[in-house]
């Protein structure tokens, strides 16, 4: 009992706080302090409710045994972390961007193709792609490389799409300026088009981080040797070890997340002249 | 009609050639196997016989377009002339399995997407401390957690249709989260302004002018969601034991290298996306049109 009344002044307290946090101008501090807060608090509340109501551990581990089991076996999640991250992940997501962005800039240049691969890619974009992943498996084994083609084959559409569209991105004006200059296709591509473009690169960029990691963890469900993140899910939720299931979330989330991370830092980086950059 | 030429002419092109390198495709793949039997059997097998038997091989690496068609057609057509539209073979009623969790999670987080959407329009601590999360949730693979989420759910009690669509749920939720979000917040000032001066109570300024003016971002948020809940659908039908539905189709084939079934699946899958955004986008451009914001 005493636990659900730990966890509700906690919950009143996180509010509270957040609530005058708000109330005062918005600065770089707050901006960090109030998400924080408000993930602390949940995590506070996850493990006294967890403890209150006495929730057995195998429906809801508490955040601190996830933690204990994470320190435990950090062997096993690096491990996985290599096979499914690294060689899974990884290698689909520059193999696939690459050849997307490769084959952007082909169509770019015939609009026949542009007219017609647009909409197919569109569509396709939209189709439940990691429905290929057992067929991936058949054809390219269990180990990591058909986790890779599986990767590349869901990140390709959406970068290919936000790629022709970046190369569409510059206007008359400027175009009309680079052949007063009477710069050659190539010297516009690299210096308005592809430049213009980043935004859009990025986004699709972006957005493939977060299928590619989706993408290498699923595949593994349809078949994989004794390693790899999504096949430890699969089978630790079979044997009720949900701490070691929480912990491979802990690592996919915070994987997850500095990857995205790292692609919007360099997104500032690169598309620093960009309004929503300059903010 | 030259204009209609330029604009579907490309498309079916490039429509004809997929084709074209899917029966290459499966020639190239299946030859091995192919040879390979014959090779056994001790007979020499001319060009024309090599494509007859790798467009109609049993268990082939890569089935034919035809092939598929085929099997769709016996798992669903057929079914119903036979007047067993929904016999547990049937296409028909793994794609009606998959449907209902794919709208009722569709339905769930719409609704949870437009609430918090309002809840960080209206409310300066939610804006501060939701919003954050509610992006650093989607650097989750949340796919990779279905299994637990099925089986925990399944161990409290709650079986069937409800833990999909909590997956389903949560994929679709964060599209309409930031569209709404934007588009709640599309309103310029003058227009706030102008609400202001006819004095206009913070629900009137919701319903007439905040709400209208957010719907071209709902629908597009709409779309993507509807796209997510189906792959969060299939991806929940994994872990229950391929019982029923789209995803349970595309285990079981997997297990037994079914490769038509599973092609067959994944077909319908995609027609079946096709048919859901098709409609949404249906939606979008008669409600557009009728509040007057269509281009």
């Amino acid at each position: 009992m005493i636990w659900v009344i730990a966890g509700l002044a906690i919950w009143a307290i996180g509010w509270w706080s957040n609530v005058l946090l708000s109330r005062r101008p918005k600065t770089r501090a707050t901006g960090l302090a109030v998400p924080a807060i408000f993930g602390i608090t949940l995590i506070l509340i996850w493990e006294c409710m967890v403890r209150g109501l006495e929730i057995s551990p195998v429906l809801l581990p508490p955040p601190s045994m996830i933690a204990a089991r994470f320190g435990v076996s950090t062997g096993i999640l690096w491990e996985d972390f290599v096979q499914t991250v690294i060689k899974g992940a990884l290698s689909g997501y520059i193999l696939g961007c690459g050849a997307a962005f490769l084959i952007a800039v082909l169509i770019d240049r015939f609009p026949f193709l542009q007219r017609g691969l647009l909409p197919v890619g569109n569509f396709v974009a939209a189709l439940p792609i990691i429905g290929m992943a057992p067929i991936l498996v058949m054809w390219f084994g269990f180990d990591w490389q058909s986790k890779a083609a599986v990767v590349v084959v869901m990140v390709f559409f959406p970068m290919l799409v936000n790629t022709v569209q970046g190369l569409q991105a510059t206007d008359h004006m400027q175009r009309d300026l680079m052949r007063t200059y009477a710069a050659s296709y190539g010297q516009t591509l690299l210096k308005l088009r592809l430049p213009a473009a980043m935004p859009f690169i990025f986004n699709g960029l972006k957005i493939a981080t977060t299928l590619a990691l989706i993408g290498a963890i699923v595949a593994e469900f349809f078949g994989s040797p004794i390693k790899g993140m999504g096949f430890r899910i699969s089978t630790s939720v079979g044997q009720l070890a949900l701490d070691l299931v929480w912990a491979e979330i802990v690592v996919a989330a915070v994987v997850g997340s500095a990857f995205y991370g790292g692609v919007a830092l360099l997104e500032k980086a690169v598309t620093f002249w960009h309004p929503s950059q300059r903010g | 009609m030259a204009g209609l030429w330029h604009r579907l002419g490309p498309i079916v092109t490039v429509v004809i050639a997929i084709f074209v390198l899917w029966y290459a495709g499966t020639l190239a793949l299946n030859a091995p196997w192919a040879q390979d039997k014959a090779k056994r059997a001790g007979v020499e097998l001319s060009f024309s016989e090599l494509v007859a038997d790798t467009m109609s091989q049993k268990k082939p690496k890569l089935p034919a377009p035809h092939q598929v068609g085929q099997e769709i057609w016996k798992t669903t057509g057929e079914m119903v002339v036979k007047g067993r539209a929904f016999s547990k073979r049937s296409l028909l009623f793994h794609s009606t399995v998959t449907l209902s969790s794919t709208l009722l999670g569709f339905a769930l987080g719409t609704a949870l997407g437009i609430a918090l959407a309002v809840g960080i329009v209206y409310n300066r601590t939610m804006d501060m401390s939701v919003m954050p999360w509610v992006i650093a949730s989607q650097t989750i693979p949340i796919l990779a957690i279905a299994p637990m989420i099925i089986v925990v759910l399944n161990a409290v009690g709650i079986s069937g249709l409800l833990p999909k669509a909590v997956i389903s749920m949560y994929l679709s939720f964060f599209p309409v989260v930031v569209g709404m979000v934007k588009g709640l917040r599309s309103p310029d000032h003058m227009q706030l302004d102008q609400m202001k001066t006819w004095n206009a109570t913070s629900g009137q300024e919701f319903w007439k002018l905040r709400l209208p003016s957010s719907m071209p971002y709902l629908f597009t948020s709409l779309k993507i969601a509807m796209a997510a809940s189906l792959v969060g659908a299939i991806v929940g039908e994994l872990p229950t034991g391929a019982v029923a539905g789209l995803g349970a189709r595309l285990l079981a084939g997997s297990y037994y290298g079914q490769t038509i079934q599973i092609w067959s699946a994944l077909i319908t899958a995609a027609a079946l996306a096709a048919a859901l955004v098709g409609l949404i986008g249906l939606m979008q451009t008669v409600v557009l049109k009728r509040m007057g914001m269509v281009r």
